[in-house]
């Protein structure tokens, strides 16, 4: 009986496998996210609550974290509709259509995803600052991009647009245009076919793409902060509140709004897993 | 082999109209504006006083060692998530376990955070009143402000980048070759080198490549974790915003568009590896 224990425990937990291996990399796997991924996640979520709950809020609701969180939370928000929009336009034209430079502009897609931040952040920040090549066309009609919290909203169109183009490219690929064809041959209208037919069918997609720009777009630094111009309560993003606090020596203040960044990313990828569930459930039925 | 056929509609054969113009001339527009015209005005910037300012720039002794500690960072940080990739994948792909989904969330979690919060989760650890600060003081040794700290911070961000490559390629791929040259009397290595390995290595490769430009290019954890000491704590991205802040925006552009340049010839690689990669077997996806 004492012997049957230790041979049944693991089998409860893992199906048997006649391959080697499973010991050396699970344990490589697991040492590695506890020191890479676990204990430093801990580190951050231990820390804010060392003046209680209170000192928590605290730091969340001075007047000057609460409008960077707003402003990072908005301009990620209006950013998503933007790209949303232009995302599914890129997609579709890359999907549908046959041009001269198609598989370069595929690639360039991707860019943002290989380009430094810091590399973007100079570039946005000259191309729009009064003197730019676009600045310096729509200062005369009286606009004003960078150094303002338009800045923080253009400066994201970049960084999200490859994941929304890259959630619906391959859904897109894979829609068999039968069913866009029985639409319109019952009557439909090319709007009609879109919103109808067409949009239903990437919306999972979408909106998985949606939240993954939506999670990398709040934390963004690099390419934001140099075209934000960084005005405390005005243009001042959520990471650069964290950067402050730092600077300030004050490590709970500074955990206690990362704790907050982090909630509020992974609670609009728990949003989208239920969506996705709801989307599933309807699809079965 | 769906993906073979290829779906015409609206394409050529289908005569001129107008409204797949409009839909192309209104996408290449916005790419155009969003990335194109960034990417081109780092190059412009950094040669608009001529090839000998340019090349100044990295005569700088400052420029070098932040090229140098760059090279370094990612010389550290791609083959250990690399290594990290294989095995999470390994684990997670061959075999059946309970609480595969926790373990394939955490691997994740490093893609919601923050850059900068990923620099201040080390600082919480490590920093001078993190939780390890006191003894490694003692211990005079230094992680934060320092090669250690920057190289943590990297990890942290580029973390999941191999595995997620690997996972859903691996999945797709099941077992039955393993388990084939296992029969065969194959050892556990040699199934590894000699089966999976061949099988993935595009993916891996890919994988490699992002982690590589991740790595170089990242900022905002670094910058926490920096210390910003020019010529001895300072990264390439980080020399690109110092050199900004002084105002010296040719020297910024310059460092700029060797990063730009690094980007572009990553995408091409990357490019290149998707088509070779097309070629790999993945024997569930498709009955």
């Amino acid at each position: 009986m004492t012997l049957a224990l230790p041979a049944a425990a693991p089998a409860r937990w893992r199906e048997h496998s006649p391959l080697p291996g499973f010991g050396l990399g699970m344990g490589f796997t697991l040492l590695y996210v506890s020191v890479i991924i676990l204990l430093p996640i801990a580190a951050l979520i231990a820390r804010p609550w060392e003046h209680g709950i209170s000192g928590f809020f605290d730091a969340i609701l001075q007047p000057r974290t609460l409008a960077a969180l707003r402003l990072s939370f908005t301009a990620v928000a209006l950013a998503a509709l933007v790209n949303a929009g232009f995302g599914l336009l890129i997609a579709w034209v890359l999907t549908r259509y046959e041009f001269p430079f198609r598989r370069l502009v595929d690639a360039m897609v991707d860019l943002p995803f290989a380009l430094p931040t810091a590399v973007a952040g100079i570039a946005l920040a000259a191309l729009y600052s009064s003197n730019g090549w676009i600045g310096s066309l729509i200062e005369p009609l009286g606009l004003k991009i960078a150094y303002t919290p338009v800045g923080v909203f253009v400066a994201l169109f970049a960084v999200g647009l490859p994941f929304v183009v890259r959630s619906v490219q391959p859904v897109l690929q894979d829609l068999d245009a039968a069913y866009e064809e029985a639409a319109q041959t019952l009557g439909a209208s090319a709007f009609q076919t879109f919103f109808r037919v067409t949009l239903p069918a990437l919306a999972p997609a979408l909106i998985t793409g949606l939240a993954l720009a939506f999670a990398r777009g709040v934390g963004e630094y690099g390419s934001v902060i140099f075209i934000a111009g960084n005005m405390p309560g005005v243009s001042e993003i959520a990471p650069l509140v964290i950067v402050g606090k730092l600077e300030q020596y004050d490590y709970s203040g500074a955990a206690a709004v990362g704790v907050a960044m982090l909630a509020l990313a992974l609670m609009a990828l728990l949003l989208t897993n239920a969506v996705q569930l709801i989307f599933a459930r309807r699809g079965a039925a | 082999m769906s993906g073979a056929v290829v779906r015409g509609r609206g394409g050529p054969g289908r005569g001129f109209r107008i409204g797949p113009l409009i839909a192309i001339v209104l996408a290449l527009g916005w790419l155009g504006l969003i990335i194109g015209l960034p990417l081109a005005l780092v190059f412009v910037q950094a040669m608009s006083k001529g090839v000998q300012t340019f090349a100044a720039t990295f005569a700088e002794p400052d420029a070098l060692a932040a090229i140098r500690l760059t090279l370094e960072v990612a010389a550290i940080t791609v083959p250990v998530n690399a290594a990290f990739g294989l095995a999470a994948a390994w684990a997670i792909a061959k075999f059946d376990f309970r609480g595969k989904s926790l373990l394939l969330a955490l691997i994740d979690l490093p893609l919601s955070l923050s850059p900068v919060v990923a620099g201040l989760v080390w600082v919480l650890v490590f920093g001078a009143r993190g939780w390890f600060g006191p003894i490694l003081d003692v211990a005079g040794i230094k992680i934060i402000f320092a090669l250690p700290g920057i190289i943590l911070g990297t990890i942290l961000v580029t973390a999941p980048l191999v595995a997620r490559e690997l996972i859903p390629l691996m999945v797709a791929q099941g077992v039955d070759e393993e388990l084939a040259a296992l029969t065969l009397g194959a050892g556990g290595w040699t199934v590894f080198w000699r089966v999976t390995l061949p099988n993935i290595r595009w993916a891996l490769l890919h994988g490699v490549l992002l982690c590589n430009a991740r790595a170089m290019g990242e900022f905002g954890a670094v910058s926490v974790l920096s210390g910003k000491i020019r010529g001895l704590t300072e990264t390439l991205p980080l020399h690109v915003e110092a050199l900004y802040n002084d105002y010296d925006f040719v020297g910024a552009f310059a460092a700029a568009s060797l990063l730009a340049g690094l980007a572009m010839v990553t995408l091409g690689l990357k490019t290149l590896l998707e088509r070779l990669g097309r070629g790999e077997p993945r024997q569930k996806s498709r009955a």
